[in-house]
């Protein structure tokens, strides 16, 4: 088709590419090659096949009707949920709540946790490296209680400075939250110590997970985070899904994020009672289509296996950075060395942009601009950056035209 | 040139110019070529009030009046926006603001601009079009000179 077989040691790429119909369109008239997986993946067939099957087949509103159609549309949602909780290594269903996305359940964290526990002068730590979902609630919040916001900075190579993390803990601390892997660096945090240092102070911690769920492996528990956020359309799943995992005595004291129907238990005029967990926090008709055709990402990234997926993954990784350090001029920005799933570089006298447009015109997807981190870009003194993001069904034939289309570029803009 | 053109006239050559290149490879070239070859702007233009919105690149637009004419200059740090910009100059260039106004800059789409670039691409050369009129709106209203011919 448009890519030679390529075996990925135990993995054949060719095999799986053919679960993506989308692989086969063609951009300005070549083959598509996608690499903004980090901005979304493509979906599978049988993801595609579980959204119809719903809708051609047993479409009800869920929890509460008791004919068939809306038994089976419930049994097949709360599947899911079960099946979110193994894939995370959560302890229980009702530590996982279904949001819209990752930037909802952080939302949803600043909104119901933190407006209740937050006093004036308590500090709430960020990073320098952090998406902008993982700042602007928080800059809301502080704002609105009188609080602190503190940022870890980070160093030349896009890691983390963590002995100014832990300088900057202390009693006032309050919560953490971190990003797992940087969307525009590929950095992986070590957040497991990161947690255990936050406890150290009493402080609570949350895991913005939206890179690392696809990416690594999770087990909450083991991390021991207090909430962890994620997004089904990063993991091959539909857009519109999210998951917040919370720790059950923390979700249990929280006042609810919205109401309306589903979280409450009884409701009068005079008093309302609220719903146990999740559902305390599920208000409204949820998106139950792509609830249900979640778990069939799911069920294609565990049929395939992580291990396998992060393998290939990191030979990407490997190969794209040796071939794009080859590129005159071309510089990668964040060189941790922990890194996961992204390749971000300029090239000199080369606007991310026109980089992006020139790329586009020959099929190649990337992203460019400031990846919603901009205090980041900040941070480099750069506009942005072009990113490559890969996933399961990328090859190196597709670093190799990457690498083409980027020679042309510098070619054409010197 | 012994007559310059007018702004219907100068839309038309540069759709002339355009419809010689086979493929958008080589429109993009071209495009670039100019944007290499607009003068840049004097840093102390490149001011937050002479952004245009609405770019991933960093835009800036300046605009004299004289004689009943607007001047532009711009500039960007993006070499196929410079050479976007480049073409909007050459047909709002030197025009009263009434001319200015009414332009209805076809040749955007003509070329292939609105359907070839992205959405979120086009709204920043639509952005710039808009500022330019903006400009030529507000020196009309502050110096309403009828304008001859």
């Amino acid at each position: 088709m448009n890519s030679p077989i390529t075996k990925s040691k135990s993995l054949d790429i060719n095999v799986i590419r053919q679960e993506f119909p989308i692989l086969n369109r063609e951009v300005k008239g070549r083959p598509l090659i996608y690499l903004d997986n980090a901005a979304t993946t493509q979906k599978p067939q049988q993801v595609l096949d579980a959204l119809m099957h719903y809708y051609t087949n047993y479409n009800a509103n869920i929890h509460r009707g008791i004919h068939t159609l809306a038994e089976e549309a419930t049994a097949a949602f709360e599947q899911t949920r079960d099946a979110v909780k193994s894939f995370i290594g959560a302890g229980s269903r009702e530590e996982i709540i279904f949001t819209r996305g990752t930037t909802e359940g952080i939302n949803l964290v600043a909104y119901s946790w933190g407006r209740k526990n937050l006093q004036v002068n308590d500090e709430i730590i960020i990073s320098n490296m952090e998406h902008h979902s993982n700042i602007v609630p928080w800059q809301l919040l502080c704002e609105e209680k009188g609080a602190i916001l503190k940022v870890i900075p980070i160093n030349e190579k896009g890691e983390l400075m963590l002995d100014e993390y832990k300088k900057m803990l202390g009693p006032k601390t309050k919560l953490v939250s971190i990003v797992h892997v940087s969307n525009a660096l590929g950095t992986v945090n070590p957040v497991r110590q990161m947690i255990a240092d936050a406890h150290a102070v009493g402080a609570l911690c949350m895991v913005d997970g939206a890179q690392s769920a696809v990416h690594l492996d999770i087990n909450v528990t083991e991390l021991d985070c207090d909430f962890f956020a994620f997004s089904a359309h990063k993991l091959y799943g539909p857009t519109g899904v999210g998951v917040l995992y919370g720790k059950k005595a923390i979700l249990e004291a929280m006042p609810p994020f919205q109401g309306g129907g589903e979280m409450i238990k009884e409701v009068t005029l005079q008093k309302t009672t609220f719903n146990d967990l999740p559902y305390k926090f599920e208000a409204g008709t949820p998106n139950i289509a792509d609830v249900i055709a979640f778990k069939s990402a799911i069920h294609f990234v565990q049929s395939i296996g992580k291990e396998k997926i992060r393998r290939h993954e990191r030979d990407l990784m490997d190969y794209g950075q040796q071939e794009l350090e080859k590129i005159p001029g071309l510089k990668i920005i964040g060189q941790a060395k922990e890194k996961a799933g992204v390749i971000s570089f300029v090239i000199e006298k080369a606007h991310p942009q026109d980089i992006g447009i020139l790329l586009d015109n020959r099929g190649i997807a990337v992203r460019t601009g400031h990846h919603c981190a901009q205090p980041l870009m900040d941070h480099f003194c750069i506009p942005g950056t072009a990113r490559a993001s890969f996933a399961v069904y990328n090859t190196r034939y597709e670093i190799d035209e990457l690498v083409k289309g980027l020679l042309r570029v510098v070619k054409i803009l010197s | 040139m012994s007559q310059e053109l007018n702004i219907a006239e100068t839309e038309q050559e540069i759709i002339s110019e355009f419809a010689l290149f086979d493929s958008w490879d080589d429109k993009y070239e071209y495009i670039i070529d100019l944007g290499k070859r607009l003068p840049p702007l004097d840093t102390k233009y490149k001011t937050d009030e002479n952004r245009v919105r609405g770019c991933q690149s960093s835009v800036w637009l300046v605009a004299d009046f004289k004689d009943g004419k607007l001047f532009f200059q711009a500039d960007s740090d993006a070499v196929i926006v410079k050479g976007l910009i480049s073409m909007l100059i050459r047909v709002l260039n030197k025009r009263t603001p009434d001319e200015i106004i009414e332009a209805r800059m076809d040749f955007i789409r003509e070329i292939g601009m609105t359907t070839h670039l992205a959405q979120t691409r086009s709204n920043g050369l639509l952005s710039m079009v808009k500022q330019m009129k903006h400009y030529a709106l507000a020196y009309k209203i502050k110096d309403p000179v009828p304008s001859k011919n």
